[in-house]
């Protein structure tokens, strides 16, 4: 039994596996494509440059050698198009991986994936299922400016029908990417390319070809007793190095990883503010209705807010569009110390 | 044949002769000796683009299928027109886009094409749900929004689904992708299926219908686009709407035709010659039905600011799709005057009960109301209006 159930309960420690592979986050969706792809025929990959060029971001590398053309489908510059394609072929029986270049993209799509595919089921009344992932980078990247750098997660997060998950590391691309091509439902798959080539350690129990991460759970990564840090995807690290920061001043952070925008884990976020009793939410998107914002009224409208010593805050990315210039784009998403500045002035240090 | 007309019609006008079961054995069993069972009907040529040859223009109908076909149409005919009734008694509300007068195109398609094959289409759909195999009751019954529609009352008119059959698509050209991705699944699984995709002549400007042309010839995918010309996009006229009004030459280096969208057995041949096409690995191809509606846009447009009623009248006299079934039949001697009178009454008692039901059936439970967010999942908990009410939801 290899599933890391109930995984969100404990923290994980890397020593109680034997052998250890080092896998960057890159490497491990290849993998997950890889193995899902030999597993079930149905499963096929389309999208701009994922065949011949071997992805855009090397995300599908070796897929088009290995599969050929019948299941790894370059596509034109069409994404309302080629989104609608995948969309049908999910309702006639196959199992689409559709790749956005990035979700900037998908915009240019996103009736397909709101009308087409999440609210299908619903609308059929149990009659149509749609088992299709759309999958890219979301968010910030690096110098692509202000139309190549938004953040999804709320749009999607918003929408009943979807699942919506965003890993940060390989444990949980690998893991969350074969629950989502395994899972009959339209899920929305937002990954990052920043944390593409960053390495981390995987266990044996890990690689193994049916190792699925629950959606819909969220991760505690650090045990911590005066404030829970929430996130989702390359956030969490910030978060884990500014508990670094913190623990050197005797300030104990619990860093939640989401892990799935939607269906949101509650639970385990209560759980953790009604043990601290303080609340800061990280992320890389806008504050404005975002993920943030709904973590907080949750916590408003839930057992958890009885408990809350401070009012819950959010680090978010700078209201603006993501700016060109490096130091423009390095003061327009949270820093590390941004978070470490929020937590003192919710401890009121 | 002469005195065996004036015996029925005798038999008939003698009142209670019909209860006389003796006397309407003998003019069954002699009814059928003596209709034609078969007749070869010439039908308007296609114009062609990019091909070198079309649909036969002879069309072979047997008695059986003009039956059949004249049953079919006429159910629609009925439906539609139950249902306008419904609407004005508000006992359906919201959306509610009708087809009659578009009959011969649904019917023809299905004709043409096997149960196996896969059909898709826009918000115009009651038609195409009954001939892909839904009944009359479980589409009126998810109009008034009832637990025994055939989405249990959360689709509405244009979400309705079947086997092989993906709606009723209530984003104007969001179907067609999606069509040519029913045909890649075709292809993929290699089951000698096509996937007849249809949209209007206002869809016909999409985009992405253009995108959809473009991975479909690439990729020479199974499908078969068609068009249903009716000559208006709500309001808006072909000539106002698109600066070519050749929708079956739109698809550029996609072959196409161009079909008389009135007459079934037209279509028909036309279908079977797409679906011919398709199935031979050529790709895939284009067909415009030129038809009509006449109802408006949808049951809040009356239909007369844009045309006049004299054209509707027109085409209703000189066009009519069951009409020119009929008077083939009737003039062939496929059938008879009274014998399609009964299938009229037969239809008429289908169509009664089903709106009978429709309106008796009760509304789905409020306990259906969070349920089929997602498939095959353990039940879950979704917030209500307010955080004190959690509601619950099984696939």
């Amino acid at each position: 039994e290899c599933r890391l159930g109930g995984s969100a309960k404990r923290s994980y420690s890397i020593t109680s596996c034997a052998s250890v592979f080092q896998v960057n986050v890159r490497d491990a969706l290849n993998q997950a494509m890889d193995e899902e792809l030999e597993r079930d025929e149905r499963v096929f990959l389309l999208g701009e440059e994922v065949a011949q060029y071997d992805g855009a971001y090397k995300v599908s590398r070796g897929l088009w050698k290995k599969y050929g053309d019948k299941r790894i489908i370059d596509t034109p510059i069409t994404e309302m198009g080629f989104a609608g394609i995948a969309v049908g072929a999910a309702f006639a029986g196959l199992r689409p991986i559709c790749e956005f270049m990035t979700w900037n993209f998908s915009m240019q799509a996103i009736d397909q994936v709101i009308n087409s595919a999440a609210k299908t089921y619903y609308m059929s009344a149990g009659f149509q299922t749609v088992p299709i992932v759309f999958r890219g980078p979301n968010g910030s990247s690096a110098g692509v400016a202000a139309q190549h750098s938004q953040c999804f997660a709320a749009w999607y997060g918003h929408c009943p029908g979807l699942k919506v998950v965003s890993p940060w590391n390989s444990e949980d691309a690998r893991g969350l990417l074969k629950a989502a091509i395994r899972d009959d439902n339209p899920v929305v798959f937002l990954e990052n390319e920043m944390m593409y080539g960053v390495p981390f350690e995987l266990s044996e129990e890990m690689m193994h070809k049916d190792f699925v991460i629950p959606i819909g759970k969220a991760k505690v990564e650090r045990q911590g007793t005066h404030i829970t840090l929430v996130s989702h995807s390359r956030c969490v690290g910030f978060c884990l190095d500014a508990a670094a920061v913190l623990a050197k001043e005797g300030v104990e952070c619990e860093v939640v990883n989401l892990r799935t925008i939607r269906p949101l884990d509650v639970d385990t976020i209560e759980a953790s503010v009604m043990k601290t009793g303080n609340l800061v939410t990280v992320e890389g998107g806008w504050p404005q209705y975002g993920v943030g914002a709904e973590i907080c009224a949750r916590i408003m409208e839930g057992p958890a807010f009885n408990y809350l010593d401070a009012p819950a805050v959010r680090v978010t990315g700078v209201d603006i569009p993501m700016p060109y210039a490096k130091i423009l784009e390095d003061h327009s998403v949270p820093q590390i110390k941004d978070i470490i500045f929020s937590v003192k002035k919710v401890l009121n240090m | 044949m002469q005195n065996m007309l004036t015996l029925i019609s005798n038999v008939f006008r003698l009142g209670n002769a019909s209860k006389n079961v003796g006397t309407r054995m003998v003019v069954s069993a002699r009814s059928f000796a003596d209709f034609t069972p078969q007749a070869s009907f010439p039908i308007k040529k296609c114009d062609l683009h990019r091909l070198e040859e079309g649909p036969s223009d002879e069309a072979l109908l047997t008695r059986e299928q003009g039956l059949q076909y004249y049953r079919t149409m006429q159910t629609v005919r009925r439906m539609e027109l139950k249902a306008d009734q419904l609407y004005k008694q508000k006992i359906i509300r919201g959306f509610c886009h009708l087809y009659d007068g578009q009959e011969a195109c649904a019917m023809g398609i299905e004709a043409g094409i096997n149960p196996t094959d896969h059909l898709i289409t826009a918000y115009r759909a009651h038609g195409y749900t009954f001939t892909r195999g839904v009944a009359v009751r479980e589409i009126l019954a998810e109009l008034t929004g009832r637990r025994g529609g055939v989405a249990k009352g959360k689709g509405g008119s244009m979400h309705m689904y079947a086997k092989n059959f993906y709606g009723g698509n209530g984003i104007v050209g969001a179907q067609v992708p999606l069509g040519a991705g029913v045909a890649l699944a075709c292809q993929y699984q290699g089951n000698n299926q096509v996937c007849v995709t249809l949209y209007g002549d206002g869809a016909a400007n999409q985009g992405q219908i253009f995108e959809s042309f473009n991975m479909a010839a690439l990729w020479k995918l199974p499908c078969i686009f068609i068009c249903e010309n009716n000559k208006f996009g709500m309001g808006t006229s072909v000539e106002r709407s698109s600066a070519s009004t050749d929708y079956y030459k739109r698809g550029d280096y996609i072959p196409g035709l161009k079909v008389d969208g009135m007459d079934v057995l037209c279509v028909r041949e036309a279908i079977r010659f797409a679906a011919d096409y398709c199935r031979a690995g050529k790709g895939p191809i284009v067909m415009e039905l030129e038809t009509y509606r006449y109802h408006g846009h949808s049951m809040s447009d009356p239909g007369v600011s844009y045309r006049t009623r004299e054209e509707i009248q027109e085409v209703r006299t000189k066009n009519d799709p069951i009409s020119m079934l009929k008077e083939r039949m009737l003039s062939n001697n496929m059938s008879s005057v009274e014998e399609l009178k009964e299938i009229d009454l037969e239809i008429r008692k289908v169509i009664e009960d089903a709106a009978q039901y429709a309106i008796s059936d009760p509304e789905p439970s409020l306990d259906e109301l969070c349920n089929h967010i997602y498939a095959r999942d353990p039940p879950m908990e979704v917030r209500g209006t307010n955080p004190w009410v959690k509601l619950k939801s099984v696939s």
